[in-house]
């Protein structure tokens, strides 16, 4: 019977969202707005190779800066969720080729998520994605050494520098550029090189360090509470 | 080929509803999330290709001049970019809230939590 009403809304949705379906033949050519980003004279003006993260970075700047905010509420509210207790559990023994592994791996997952920060304006890539692979390095070091006390101090003053530097950067812009978000503060640079786009580069890897950082409290807080049980 | 990456798209989408409606377990019903979550990140990105485009990364000389006529369109891109970051957040907050309910309870079936069921 549940099951009956279940499949009797997924098919009312589905029937509301054939229309979507069905009208959608492809573009034919960009929208308006796109338009706009990619005209000669906008691209120079960025100086950017990667569109996506012109519009991330500049274009959509303060969206980035919620977006920011909305990751920081929600590791807030999951370390006041979480309390920690110090309680030890017992654990099996990791081998000692995982071990070996993670100690191994965990500097070149952590090079390999600057790098893609880093080059966030000319490959594929950013501050979010960068971040999430060191917090993925994070993880692995979690699993490997479970006793392994990380420096809650470290991690919490790193974000809030590097929060502090992304809002500040943007401030400056507001200042002394054209405004919030401006990235024609610092030199723009030969287009396609790694100085270049401005401010770019910067701010996406001071995004990219406090995503770490705050998805690895995340992790370590999810750690500490199973710690409990 | 954009009808491939679009009703992929919403055959997750209804994985995803399928599994938050039918499924006990509440880290299944998270998972259910997820997919629901991924599943409209591709039909939005895919809404936006345009045929015969190129990623919007100008990497290539000829990719500059008369850019508006070779490249797929950024703006939902970041737009996605921006959800997935936003779906993580959510996803981790209901991790945290599955983690309090299980102590409370020491159970993740969602038919043990019949307090606000009247």
């Amino acid at each position: 019977m549940k099951k009956l009403f279940v499949f009797i809304i997924l098919i009312a949705l589905a029937s509301m969202l054939y229309p979507l379906l069905d009208t959608f033949h492809g573009n034919d050519k960009l929208s308006e707005l796109a338009q706009f980003y990619a005209q000669k004279d906008n691209v120079t003006k960025v100086n950017s190779q990667n569109l996506v993260t012109a519009v991330v970075v500049t274009y959509r700047g303060l969206d980035t800066l919620g977006e920011v905010t909305i990751l920081f509420l929600a590791a807030a509210i999951i370390a006041f969720f979480l309390k920690t207790e110090s309680e030890k559990r017992t654990l099996r023994k990791n081998s000692e080729i995982f071990k070996t592994a993670a100690k191994m791996l965990v500097p070149i997952i952590t090079m390999v998520g600057i790098y893609i920060f880093i080059n966030g304006h000319l490959t594929p890539g950013g501050g979010f994605q960068g971040g999430a692979v060191i917090a993925s390095g994070v993880i692995l070091m979690l699993l490997a050494f479970p006793n392994m006390e990380f420096s809650h101090k470290f991690f919490e003053s790193l974000e809030s520098v590097s929060g502090l530097v992304y809002v500040g950067l943007a401030a400056l812009g507001a200042i002394i550029g054209l405004g919030f978000l401006d990235n024609a503060i610092l030199p723009l640079g030969k287009f396609g090189e790694l100085f270049s786009a401005g401010a770019i580069p910067v701010i996406y890897s001071f995004v990219g360090l406090k995503v770490g950082a705050e998805l690895s409290n995340i992790l370590n807080k999810f750690k500490s509470v199973q710690a409990e049980n | 080929m954009e009808y491939i990456t679009i009703t992929t798209g919403f055959l997750i989408i209804f994985a995803g509803l399928w599994a938050i409606m039918t499924r006990k377990n509440i880290i299944r019903i998270i998972i259910g999330f997820s997919l629901f979550d991924t599943g409209i990140h591709i039909v939005m990105v895919s809404m936006a290709y345009v045929k015969g485009g190129v990623a919007p990364i100008l990497d290539k000389k000829e990719l500059l001049t008369d850019t508006a006529n070779k490249i797929v369109d950024p703006v939902p891109q970041a737009l996605v970019l921006t959800a997935i970051v936003i779906g993580l957040g959510v996803t981790a907050l209901m991790l945290a809230y599955a983690m309090k309910l299980h102590s409370e309870k020491k159970s993740l079936d969602i038919e043990s939590f019949k307090d606000l069921k009247w």
